[in-house]
């Protein structure tokens, strides 16, 4: 399989579906494990590396996971692939870039992937789209037995699963879940999401984005603690009391936008459409700010019936509501296209070659300008 | 609490200045703060962390007489003194072998807890469960004595004395 096969769609947890999806994009979950007997890689020569890289290997691409499953080797994979990986999600920016023998298995669908030598021997992740946290873990945990019944893997009954860093220890469990939050950061409240964040030992990123600040006003928060609390408590934690208090103020901020502050709301909405479908050169910190604006007007509509001035325009550019995901040009997922295969190393391995920033942004420009002005449905 | 500067937005950063034995607090907003030049780290690296946390260790290390800081793993010849530039360990012995120094360490990073509890391997013996049991128990009672909730603590001991039988 080519990276050019999947390079040119988003991936399936990506598209925009799944419970809660106008707020939960998707969630993830990632284990980590060595192999007992091995060193962990900091101590390791590369020979053993190769050793461990080469045994684990052969596990995963004997597993039955009703995907086709693909092996990467990272360390001999051109630079413009690694960056597309990372741009994916399907590997850390660590591991695209780290030292010695490495590699990823990852399923076409893209719902699993296998680093293999990243910080531990071994970090299995699964994700899907929208909240399904208990779902991730049930198919991870499968995935982790199977692998179990080939491989030893390094445990202590106190300390649990070992791992080279301290701050994984126990179950190796790390919970993501990746949010969009505009109403939020609009209403100047984003700050306080952080800071309850971190009360809760949470730890919040921004995706697609530079720093914590995301251009995309797309939030990863992950749990910290990984000993002395089960798989099944971190994961209840989440669906329970964190995911459900995130999405009620981002729902307040939102109906506060919309009866309250609707010229603030229109006027990012109406930018954002004017920029994209007429802008010939953009940045793609600008593509995701703008992308991010539009992507709330669609959700506000299709999830709590907004209909104000800007979002009727941006309406009769989606067609009727019913055809909404399906045949009109602005869906979610459409959205969410332009949103990942805008990023430079997609725009580059789907253009077939690598160009300069001007290039880029006159490239983006374009296929942002086609999606959203073509096929626009004649109103009647 | 309101910012001192804007009076509008609320404080979020305090600050307590002490100069030449002269004490001044100061309670001021985000936007504020920026505006002064303020700067707050709001993100630490979890290196920098670990390797700050454990650089207040060796007062412990002294008490208990431990020479761990000099210590070289005799399996994968790993030093703290890696572990401060790497922030990872060399070998899984290295949990064993470094205990006294990264327990308080573990705690921290873990919100106190220091006992695995959650999946265990498939493979794992009878026996291994049973103390991974104790462990977990052994932590109750001591959590069930200091709470003097005695008779969660005397249903805990007759636990334990069950599975140590």
């Amino acid at each position: 399989m080519k990276l050019t096969d999947i390079s040119n769609d988003i991936n399936e947890w990506f598209n925009g579906s799944g419970p809660l999806a106008d707020i939960v994009v998707s969630s993830r979950i990632r284990l980590a494990r060595n192999i007992a007997g091995h060193k962990f890689l900091s101590h390791c020569s590369n020979t053993e590396k190769s050793e461990i890289l080469k045994k684990l290997r052969d596990v995963l691409m004997s597993l039955k996971l009703g995907d086709k499953i693909f092996y990467i080797s990272v360390d001999k994979a051109p630079t413009l692939s690694r960056h597309f990986l990372v741009e994916r999600h399907l590997i850390s920016r660590h591991h695209a870039f780290g030292k010695g023998p490495r590699g990823v298995v990852i399923a076409r669908k893209e719902f699993f992937t296998a680093m293999i030598n990243e910080e531990d021997h071994l970090r299995l992740q699964v994700l899907k789209a929208g909240c399904q946290l208990s779902q991730c873990f049930e198919q991870i945990n499968n995935i982790d037995n199977m692998i179990e019944q080939k491989v030893d893997f390094a445990f202590s009954p106190r300390y649990g699963y070992l791992t080279a860093c301290p701050t994984n220890l126990g179950t190796g469990v790390r919970v993501s879940v990746m949010l969009h939050l505009p109403a939020l950061k609009m209403t100047g409240q984003i700050e306080k999401f952080f800071s309850a964040a971190r009360d809760m030992t949470l730890a919040v990123r921004g995706l697609f984005g530079e720093g914590t600040e995301a251009a995309s006003d797309l939030y990863q928060i992950s749990n910290q603690v990984t000993l002395g609390i089960s798989e099944l408590d971190i994961i209840s934690q989440f669906e329970n009391i964190i995911i459900p208090e995130i999405v009620e103020y981002e729902n307040a901020a939102r109906n506060q936008l919309l009866s309250k502050q609707t010229d603030i709301l229109d006027d990012k909405i109406s930018r954002a459409m004017a920029l994209l479908q007429n802008a010939h050169l953009i940045s793609s910190q600008e593509a995701l700010f703008l992308l991010s604006h539009l992507r709330l007007g669609i959700n506000m509509h299709k999830y709590m019936g907004a209909s104000t001035p800007a979002i009727e325009k941006l309406y009769a550019l989606c067609g009727t509501p019913k055809d909404v995901d399906k045949t009109n040009p602005l869906s979610i997922a459409t959205i969410n296209r332009l949103f990942m295969l805008t990023l430079p190393a997609h725009l580059q391995l789907n253009y077939g070659k690598s160009l300069d920033p001007t290039h880029r942004d006159a490239l983006r420009a374009q296929i942002i300008r086609s999606a959203l002005n073509q096929d626009t449905p004649q109103k009647s | 609490m309101q910012c001192q500067i804007c009076n509008k937005n609320s404080a979020t950063i305090h600050l307590t200045e002490i100069t030449d034995g002269v004490r001044t607090e100061m309670h001021i907003c985000e936007h504020c703060a920026a505006e002064q030049d303020i700067a707050v780290k709001s993100h630490i690296p979890i290196n920098e962390l670990l390797s700050s946390l454990l650089a207040v260790q060796p007062t412990d290390d002294e008490l208990s007489g431990a020479s761990e800081q000099k210590l070289a793993c005799p399996n994968c010849g790993f030093t703290l003194a890696q572990f401060r530039k790497e922030g990872v360990l060399g070998c899984p012995y290295d949990y064993e072998v470094f205990e006294k120094s990264l327990l308080p360490l573990i705690e921290k990073a873990h919100n106190g807890k220091t006992t695995h509890c959650g999946k265990l391997p498939s493979k794992t013996s009878k026996n291994t469960k049973n103390e991974i049991e104790l462990l977990s128990l052994r932590q109750q009672l001591q959590a069930a004595v200091q709470s003097e909730d005695y008779e969660l603590a005397a249903k805990l001991r007759d636990k334990i004395s069950q599975i140590e039988k």
